[in-house]
């Protein structure tokens, strides 16, 4: 055993044995398969894991605290870091959240655009779980091929709001921002891109891939009872065969209006995981697809009419004195949201993000809390792990799908 | 005289308050206007004391007594189809009303429903787990506890998640400062030098827009250029003119009679 005082610290990296013959290893923070700061503390009996250990918090930055010191709108931005793979995803379930306690809808037209944007973000942060994945596996060449697609999306995401990560396109009452000309266009070609690549470079590369199988077939096998039991979402729940999404089942935005279908896998392993990554970023693309035509269809209006709550446009704000004063008070103050509490699930690429709102009728929030789907997947490897062999946690853990920005908040 | 703080809750106040203006409430509704969740109410108030019940924007919220957590979440898993706990956590009421509102929120996939049981308790008291019940209470529960410090009862793990272990406070209280309070400025120092380093060290800069002009390491000095890392004190400061390119320079101060603006 190590006896550590100032002068020699604790090694927490060194490998020692123990009295009943296992090892204890240290998984990371700083580990670059182990998406971003995870801690994995793995005791091991020869290769096999006999007990895990998620060590979390690395990157707590006290997101929930700070919501209760910001106003509503100033709190927006901050949401970006949550899920920073996929931010709009974030934006949009903290938006749709305040707009249910207020009572206001977005304007047709941002609901469009607002679930376009949601489905880009699904492929973006899939085509991200992919390539990781992949890597994290030994796949380095899908890595590459997924990050240019990526990297297209990206652009289209920079195109419309300027940023490429952390967009804070997505407003309390609509969108900040119209599609820029040519935007959908661009929008057509990139599904079509996207589709071309799923079937013939994706598919190509793995699906059938004899490594790649052997790798992930019935590996990190989650039955459906220990799946609802951990609290998993999204993928991680449909990957347990439970046909449970949260866009079909509790339709937001235009969801209800949309046709597309929710793919659902029943090995519970990490290949049916991979499988329906797949697939539903074809379903992301079916839906944008649906989504540009009725775009030309809607009026102009971006943000919902709500003075007491929402800035009028920018042209009103500088030619009526009302206006300009509405927004003055909401800008210094704040809005001041009624009395209540709401909760509202969206489907964000990982699972299950909701947030809880307190609010006390004050500009700042009395609570917020954020049901990060990842906060629960970590959770559940302390179990998923345990029986497994040391070369099967890389890709458990890739196939979970978790990012810290949200687990640890 | 100092601006009086008041103790028990240092988050941020509105700075204007309109001494007239009414806070309106979201539209709550009776639990009879929706079928399913009235049955699921008349099995649970079967079970345990329901102290109250309203349907808030869509979802059943129900309060109960803090002793009947265990048995009520119990009755609505195995009884109402409740398969799923998607959340827990606290809300501090200890300003208000000198105790924790702890709610659950669970998920009906069958019938599509989400209710939230929500409970008070006071300070110092724990709560049972639901860690047999539902495993997503695990790192739930912690993290209630890392937040709040509310400890629950036979969890299998009941340690702080988030924050390090050696942590004193309990970072979500209404009473815990946004920047962290004294063990916090000091956490780092104290653990990796020790508490005499205290001084040597000095406090952390926690101003993100300050400037040290006598810096040459960190802080570039526009127009002041030194070398990397000379040594600058007040009296070798030296002045040099900022010179600006002329090139695309327009001399607006010149009566050049260049006229700038077409509309004139």
């Amino acid at each position: 055993m190590q006896q550590p005082n100032k002068l020699s610290p604790f090694f927490e990296n060194l490998n020692f044995e123990r009295d009943d013959n296992t090892m204890v290893i240290n998984f990371g923070p700083q580990h670059p398969s182990a998406h971003g700061q995870l801690r994995l503390v793995l005791e091991l009996e020869g290769e096999q894991v006999v007990k895990a250990y998620p060590d979390i918090g690395y990157l707590h930055r006290g997101i929930e605290k700070m919501a209760e010191n910001m106003t509503y709108n100033e709190f927006l931005p901050t949401t970006d870091r949550l899920d920073y793979i996929a931010s709009t995803s974030n934006n949009y379930a903290y938006a749709l959240a305040v707009e249910k306690l207020l009572g206001i809808e977005a304007p047709r037209r941002a609901q469009v655009i607002r679930t376009m944007l949601l489905e880009l973000n699904r492929i973006i942060s899939h085509l991200f779980f992919v390539a990781t994945h992949a890597l994290d596996v030994g796949a380095m060449s899908v890595f590459l091929y997924a990050f240019r697609e990526r990297e297209f999306a990206m652009d289209l995401m920079e195109d419309y709001c300027g940023a490429r990560l952390t967009h804070s396109s997505v407003r309390i009452g609509g969108v900040p921002l119209d599609i820029p000309d040519g935007w959908l266009t661009q929008m057509r070609a990139f599904c079509d891109n996207v589709d071309y690549e799923l079937e013939h470079t994706y598919n190509a590369l793995l699906q059938e891939n004899r490594i790649w199988k052997m790798r992930l077939e019935d590996v990190g096998v989650i039955s459906p009872e220990d799946a609802l039991s951990w609290g998993c979402t999204g993928p991680m729940l449909r990957g347990s065969g439970i046909a449970y999404d949260i866009r079909k089942e509790e339709p937001y935005e235009l969801y209800s209006e949309l046709d597309f279908d929710i793919p659902v896998a029943d090995t519970n392993d990490s290949y049916g995981r991979y499988r329906l990554y797949m697939a539903e970023m074809k379903e992301s693309t079916k839906i944008i697809r649906q989504l540009i035509p009725m775009y030309d269809e809607t009026e102009p209006q971006l943000m919902a009419h709500a003075p007491q709550y929402i800035s009028a446009p920018k042209e009103e704000i500088m030619t009526q004195n009302y206006a300009l004063m509405q927004h003055f008070v909401l800008v210094t103050q704040g809005m001041r949201p009624p009395k209540g509490e709401v909760y509202v699930p969206t489907e964000s690429p990982k699972g299950e993000l909701g947030f809880y709102i307190k609010s006390e009728g004050e500009p700042y929030a009395y609570r917020l809390k954020c049901r990060a789907p990842s906060f629960f997947h970590t959770g559940l490897l302390q179990e998923l792990l345990v029986g497994t062999y040391i070369a099967d946690v890389v890709t458990i853990i890739g196939s979970t799908n978790i990012v810290f920005g949200e687990v640890d908040r | 005289m100092r601006k009086y703080v008041p103790k028990d809750s240092v988050q941020k106040k509105a700075y204007y308050t309109d001494r007239f203006h009414v806070v309106p409430s979201t539209p709550r509704e009776d639990v009879s206007t929706d079928e399913v969740f009235a049955k699921h109410l008349e099995t649970l108030s079967a079970k345990v004391d329901v102290k109250s019940a309203r349907i808030e924007l869509g979802s059943m919220v129900v309060e109960i007594d803090h002793k009947d957590n265990y048995k009520a979440v119990e009755t609505l898993r195995d009884e109402c189809g409740y398969a799923q706990l998607t959340e827990m956590s606290a809300v501090d009421y200890l300003a208000k009303d000198g105790n924790f509102e702890v709610f659950y929120q669970l998920l009906n996939l069958k019938e599509v429903k989400r209710m939230r049981l929500v409970m008070r308790i006071e300070q110092g008291l724990a709560v049972e787990s639901v860690v047999p019940l539902y495993k997503s209470a695990n790192f739930a529960e912690r993290e209630m506890f890392d937040m709040f410090g509310i400890v629950s009862n036979n969890h299998p793990f009941m340690k702080r998640i988030l924050m390090p272990e050696d942590w004193e406070g309990h970072p979500l209280l209404k009473t815990y400062p946004l920047q962290g309070d004294e063990f916090a400025s000091w956490y780092e120092v104290d653990k990796i030098f020790g508490k005499d380093a205290r001084e040597a060290i000095g406090p952390e800069n926690r101003d993100s827009a300050r400037i040290d002009r006598y810096d040459s390491k960190r802080f570039s000095r526009v127009g002041y250029e030194v070398p990397f890392g000379a040594e600058l004190t007040p009296e070798n400061e030296t002045k040099t003119e900022i010179e600006y390119s002329k090139t695309f320079l327009v001399d607006y101060t010149k009566k050049s009679g260049k006229q700038l603006d077409k509309r004139k």
